[in-house]
């Protein structure tokens, strides 16, 4: 894709088996156009995202981590994303501290049927990243 | 009813509750309580001498089973097809039991011993393998509609009350006759109280307009009244039941389009007084009408229990938006749960009628008795597990784990594969790295991460 910029950012995005997954899937059926930049890795629920997993994927290179789940209240497994929404705020309160802008890193809730949703939250964070340009050069800064 | 009450391999536990259950799919411990009926079920034999012999020479108590429409006395059998065929005491009314001061005529006439007005709770614990919840529902209750003026006009009934009064076995063998004492000329049956309504339940109860059917048809044959019925759609679904709906208006039913607005007792024309009056639109023709009736029916919707909640948190069940019980697929496994081995039955999981009820019940039953013939079961290899080198036994992922598959055995955590799911959420929790999602470990995800980065 050309960009005007030039950039063009990875984003790790991990997603639940049951709700995002599908929502993404649904998305790609129904041909509708989410970007490219979005690289999914597959989880059982949110709540297995830990922390760890989500520094790996800044300092695997990743420009931009959105971890994304079933709504609360929807998760497969009762209660897993409660866990997911208690964990990423403090993770995002704390990227700060090793140099990385919080603003690259999202929480967002898209359920199966919500395939419209999914490609607008991806667009709406890959401007997003677009915008605050590629991390290495922010954490050399 | 009887037959399961008799069949050797079927233990029927009555005035008994479940307090608490652990365990997990083909080992369940349920925790049962069981109150006391002050009647032994092993000795009596159900001749209901008992009930002669009270002291109270006469019924003087609201009678439950006929809403209130009868009197029993103290000690009663709950209603005639009651199983197990034994009476029971309740301990508000009885004067031993309240005051410890009656000659005890029950006892006395009892030629077997059977009344012991010294039994108490009991608790046990029984060993089982799988559970179908059939709570069932509760109607709903009508004073939540104050329009239509349950309690206020003693003439207006629930459908459930004139379903007692048609009854050849209720308080009045039968017959029509209203609170007053007079038979009804003309009978209102209003439709949809408590259902399909924004203000009560969205929900359509589903079996409403069938029973409504039901009692527009009896009641006319039974008192020959000039019934008017109530509806906002006719929902007919089953078989026979357009039929019979149409048998209805062949009979001369009258059928009304429109949500009645309310019913009072302000007569304003010739020909109302001392009648209720239920203001309606008629959408078939446009017009505001005024329908002075002897007699109002509600057809109650249905709802879930008033103790789902506790009953969902015993047996881990979701519920849906409209608080019945949440069967683990719609369409695909409309009687499992999200908790293996617990199945659901009947009204528990939304309103159906006795057709439906009983195919669904069979279901749960079926698929109950096939879980445990199996002997063993299937689990996705997806499970979490505990490395216990690594294990410093810090407890932190017991409470985040949904299904409670995590325990200490020996100061370290083990996951019970039968329990867990495969969420994840204790690997990512745990601070030591001790537990690995069998397929989603660590490694695998970092190798995925940077597959997907280069
Ligand atoms: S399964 Fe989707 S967040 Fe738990």
């Amino acid at each position: 894709m050309s960009v005007e910029s030039g950039f063009d950012p990875k984003i790790v995005a991990f997603m639940c088996n049951w709700c995002t997954y599908a929502g993404a899937d649904n998305a790609g059926v129904a041909r509708m156009e989410s970007p490219h930049n979005i690289l999914a890795v597959r989880v059982m629920c949110s709540g297995r995202v830990s922390p760890e997993m989500v520094i790996r994927a800044f300092r695997s290179g990743a420009d931009g981590v959105l971890v994304m789940g079933c709504h609360i209240g929807d998760c497969h497994y009762a209660a897993g994303n409660h866990r997911t929404a208690k964990r990423m705020p403090l993770l995002r309160n704390l990227l700060g501290y090793v140099g990385i802008n919080p603003e690259r890193m999202e929480l967002a809730w898209v359920s199966a049927g919500e395939a419209p949703r999914f490609v607008e939250v991806t667009q709406a964070f890959t401007k997003k990243i677009r915008n605050l340009g590629p991390l290495a050069q922010e954490v050399t800064e | 009813m009887m037959d399961a009450g008799r069949h050797p391999r079927i233990k029927l536990m009555t005035c008994s509750e479940v307090v608490a259950v652990s365990g997990y799919m083909g080992n369940y411990r349920a925790t049962i309580r069981t109150k006391p009926r002050y009647i032994r079920e092993d000795l009596c034999v159900g001749c209901l001498q008992c009930i002669d012999a009270c002291v109270f020479k006469k019924p003087r108590f609201p009678d439950e089973f006929n809403m209130g429409l009868g009197l029993r006395k103290p000690v009663y059998l709950p209603f005639p097809q009651a199983t197990p065929q034994v009476p029971l005491i309740d301990p508000e009314n009885c004067l031993q039991l309240k005051t410890g001061k009656c000659k005890q005529g029950c006892a006395e006439k009892c030629e077997r011993k059977a009344v012991d007005f010294e039994q108490k709770e009991k608790i046990q614990e029984v060993q089982v393998g799988t559970i179908i919840v059939a709570t069932g529902f509760k109607t709903v209750d009508p004073h939540k509609v104050p329009y239509y003026g349950y309690g206020k006009y003693p003439n207006v009934y629930t459908a459930l009350e004139a379903e007692r009064l048609v009854s050849a076995s209720g308080p009045t063998e039968g017959e029509v006759i209203l609170r007053d004492g007079r038979k009804p000329e003309t009978v209102g049956i209003i439709h949809c109280v408590g259902s399909r309504d924004e203000k009560t339940n969205r929900w359509c109860s589903r079996v409403c307009c069938m029973y409504s059917l039901k009692l527009a048809h009896l009641i006319r044959e039974h008192s020959g009244a000039k019934i008017y019925n109530f509806y906002i759609d006719m929902r007919t679904p089953g078989k026979g039941y357009e039929e019979f709906y149409n048998k209805l208006l062949e009979e001369g039913v009258q059928f009304i389009r429109g949500r009645v607005a309310e019913v009072t007792d302000w007569a304003v024309k010739p020909g109302e007084e001392g009648k209720l009056i239920l203001r309606v639109e008629d959408t078939m023709i446009g017009q505001v009408r005024r329908i002075p009736v002897d007699m109002v029916v509600l057809s109650t919707g249905l709802e879930s229990q008033p103790d789902a909640a506790k009953v969902s948190a015993l047996f881990g069940l979701s519920r849906s938006a409209d608080g019945f019980f949440a069967e683990a697929h719609p369409k695909l496994r409309p009687v499992e749960t999200n908790t293996d081995g617990v199945f659901l039955a009947g009204c528990a999981q939304g309103p159906r009628d006795v057709p439906d009820a009983v195919a669904h019940a069979g279901a749960a039953a079926s698929m109950a008795i096939a879980l445990l013939n199996k002997g063993e079961v299937t689990i996705a290899p997806t499970t979490a597990k505990v490395v216990r080198e690594k294990c410093v036994g810090c407890g932190d992922c017991l409470p985040v784990c949904p299904y409670t598959a995590i325990s200490r055995v020996e100061g370290k955590a083990e996951v019970n594969a039968a329990l867990c799911k495969g969420c994840g959420t204790c690997v990512a929790t745990c601070p030591s790295g001790a537990i690995e999602g069998l397929h989603f470990t660590d490694e695998q995800l970092v190798a995925q991460i940077e597959g997907v980065l280069t």
